[in-house]
């Protein structure tokens, strides 16, 4: 298959090109030990909380259901570790809100494997028990939405999806777990790729890698070479260019097919399905052995860390333990503000380090005081009309305009005539503003209000 | 003469053309007259026309509608002054009415002094982009931030900071139109007639040890306040006092007298909350300093 918009060195239009900082991208995956307890909040995905089935006291292995969920907008949970429920209550949480929790006590010495699940025969299973076994895997999606893979991967009666596109690109700088994944569990992508296929009913699949990542693609080809001839239909590992925000489900569609999804159309509309390779490999490595999802690979790296790297982290895994095994400085000499959650460029501030590594969480970013004073002491000046963020937003809005409308509570006019809708916070806009204007907060809160004001 | 006949078959043609579209003019104001109430103008003419919604109708205009169809009294417009409301009942020959008033009040009592900050908020002054940032600052996720959200949607001059970065209402100007419950990210105001003296205010719903030290004014659920109330109004629920309205008439100042830490308090007039006798004195004026 030619994919002529990468020969033609088109990616899509506009974004941006930040230092990638790529510092762990040559360091396998370790894994963590386990921490003396973990938290695991119910709500971790976007929809409805799930409901709590141990009981306080109660004793549960690894791999245990502890949360199950009827509502189809929403996923189960597993106890990360085997130990004691020590209580459930309200913890705090990245987003602020302190949300209801489970949290259990790891006996020490613990084994880390599971103890729970039975291996099941993947061969010929459909694919309506492909999404069940997906649902009671707790899976949802690992690239930083969160979103429930089984909801993602149903497709409606009336669609018809022929490819699956993996998204393989960790346009964000800095993180490397998805390239990781890629290179180290090359396999099981392969397997979850066809899980995936099986579900969906696609006939072909393309991963698409950003190209400073040829390794990835090498390793995932071999993969498809060692897995030979399959029933599924085709899968390809295609280069795109190296571009901020190419992760982006639109964005990489329009660099490996050259077209665009419709404002406010989702890649269903065009017979497509995007999910991430983190979520993929780990279908093809739960789904077989019928297992729930219990950790996930984070990469915590930054200035601060002594020993940046990719981890396997125990969902649930307070921050602070996490930091402190890769060798960040004493809780007493740091603080929350060097750290940020996720990526440096769609991110999260925390304000606290006692919050868990929950399933949406990819990256842990810590800086040297030093260098978060310089960027804190930057002083925020009017819009000069200069058009950068013009320049360089990917969907094509006009960040500044939507900004001034922002600081007069203009909240309806952005969403009805500026298509706020179509950001998706990728931050080229606040990266490239010269005066420094948080434009993307400001559209979180409009958008936050405008959803409000959509329920009222 | 060709001129003078094309001028006058124009001419003609004009009137005639005229004549017509005002017969259907007036035929059309016939036929489709939709006959008003006149008294609704005049009442919206009474009204403050400032279009709050505190009534609960979608403008003045609506409201002036209702009053006039009998399915709202004047007094619910809790904005106009008592002359206009009366001249509204005159004018329609109806009672006034009256209608309790209703405040905003705060559910919270942390500021700068003696609440903890978790960590020092950079990004824009206002609450809501702070609670979008893990919650804001405050290390008490329900506490309020102290940005001023209120005070700037506020149009009636009702709520000020003080300097502590706590709202105050004036219950005066305030006409309870419910825009700072809308606005606030942490849902801590509510309306509440005045006659609601007891007042829990305190939102946390972290345990007492907790709470306590994040806030030195936290409700710290100990149930001193439970124990003193009449049993119906008040019990403990989510490691917070909270207090049945229902029971109201039962209110004494006696449940505030024991609270350690003055989170339960009595408002003697609407703007002058009292603490009990046993509340640790707060005496303290600066800001305390950032935690962790």
């Amino acid at each position: 298959m030619k994919l002529l918009s990468y020969f033609r060195g088109e990616a899509f239009q506009r974004g941006v090109h930040p230092p990638s900082c790529k510092l762990t991208a040559d360091r396998a995956i370790r894994r963590l030990p386990f921490p003396p307890k973990v938290t695991v909040p119910l709500s971790q995905h976007i929809g409805k909380p799930p409901r709590v089935i141990v009981r306080v006291g109660q004793e549960v292995v690894r791999g245990q259901p502890v949360a199950r969920t009827e509502d189809w907008l929403s996923v189960p949970h597993h106890a990360p570790v085997t130990g004691v429920v020590e209580s459930i209550d309200l913890r705090p949480t990245a987003r602020g809100p302190w949300a209801p929790a489970i949290v259990i006590r790891a006996h020490p010495g613990a084994t880390q494997e599971d103890l729970w699940g039975q291996p099941r025969d993947m061969a010929g299973v459909g694919g309506a028990e492909i999404l069940q076994a997906v649902w009671d895997a707790g899976m949802v999606g690992l690239g930083g939405a969160a979103f429930p893979t089984h909801a993602k991967l149903s497709v409606p009666k009336q669609a018809k999806v022929h490819t699956l596109v993996v998204n393989g690109c960790e346009c964000e700088p800095y993180l490397t777990c998805d390239h990781r994944v890629m290179v180290e569990e090359a396999d099981y992508l392969i397997q979850g790729i066809r899980y995936a296929m099986r579900a969906t009913g696609a006939v072909r699949a393309i991963v698409g890698i950003e190209d400073n990542k040829p390794d990835a693609r090498a390793a995932i080809r071999d993969a498809v070479g060692r897995a030979g001839k399959l029933p599924e239909g085709e899968i390809f590992a295609e280069l795109v260019p190296t571009k901020y925000p190419q992760g982006s489900e639109k964005m990489l569609i329009m660099a490996l097919f050259g077209v665009e999804v419709p404002s406010g159309a989702l890649p269903l509309s065009m017979g497509m399905v995007v999910n991430n390779v983190g979520t993929l490999a780990a279908l093809g490595r739960l789904l077989p052995a019928g297992r729930g999802l219990t950790e996930r690979v984070v990469t915590v790296t930054g200035s601060g860390v002594a020993r940046p790297g990719d981890y396997r982290v125990a969902l649930g895994t307070p921050l602070r333990f996490v930091l402190d095994y890769a060798g960040a400085p004493a809780a007493d000499a740091m603080d929350a503000r060097q750290v940020i959650l996720g990526g440096p460029m769609m991110g999260q501030a925390i304000a606290s380090l006692d919050v868990p590594i929950t399933k949406g969480v990819s990256g842990v970013l810590v800086f040297r005081r030093e260098d978060m004073a310089e960027r804190e002491s930057r002083q925020t000046y009017p819009c000069i009309k200069c058009g950068e963020c013009v320049e360089s937003c990917p969907m094509g809005l006009n960040p500044s305009a939507l900004g001034m409308l922002a600081a007069k509570r203009e909240y309806e006019l952005m969403g009805e005539d500026y298509h706020l809708g179509d950001c998706f916070e990728c931050g080229c806009c606040t990266y490239v503003c010269p005066s420094n204007i948080p434009l993307v907060q400001q559209f979180r809160v409009a958008k936050q209000i405008l959803r409000e004001q959509a329920v009222a | 003469m060709g001129s003078f006949s094309d001028l006058a078959l124009a001419g003609a043609f004009m009137a005639v053309l005229g004549i017509a579209l005002a017969m259907l003019l007036a035929f059309a104001n016939r036929k489709l007259y939709v006959w008003e109430d006149p008294r609704i103008g005049e009442v919206e003419e009474l009204l403050p026309k400032s279009n709050c919604g505190a009534c609960g109708q979608a403008g003045c205009r609506d409201f002036a509608e209702k009053v006039v169809g009998g399915a709202v009294i004047p007094a619910q417009c809790t904005v106009s002054s008592v002359q206009q409301r009366q001249g509204i009942a005159e004018l329609l020959g109806v009672a006034a009415g009256t209608v309790e008033k209703k405040v905003a009040r705060l559910a919270c009592g942390g500021g700068h002094h003696v609440a903890f900050l978790r960590a020092r908020y950079a990004g824009l002054r206002t609450c809501r982009a702070a609670a979008v940032v893990s919650g804001g600052g405050k290390e008490c996720a329900w506490g309020c931030l102290g940005l001023a959200d209120c005070e700037t949607v506020c149009a009636f001059d009702a709520i000020t900071m003080d300097r502590h970065g706590l709202p105050q209402v004036d219950p005066e100007k305030c006409t309870a139109c419910n825009d700072c419950v809308e606005v606030c990210p942490k849902g801590l105001f509510s309306l509440e007639p005045v006659s609601r003296k007891l007042w829990v205010a305190c939102k946390s719903q972290a345990d007492g040890d907790t709470a306590e030290a994040a806030c030195e004014v936290a409700c710290t659920a100990c149930g001193k306040c439970v124990a003193d109330a009449h049993p119906k109004l008040m019990q403990l629920a989510g490691n917070l006092a909270v207090i049945n309205y229902d029971w109201n008439d039962h209110a004494s100042r006696e449940p505030i007298e024991r609270c350690p830490t003055g989170a339960i308090v009595w408002f003697e007039k609407p703007d002058r909350p009292v603490k009990g006798a046993a509340a640790k004195k707060i005496l303290r004026n600066e800001p305390l300093p950032v935690l962790h």
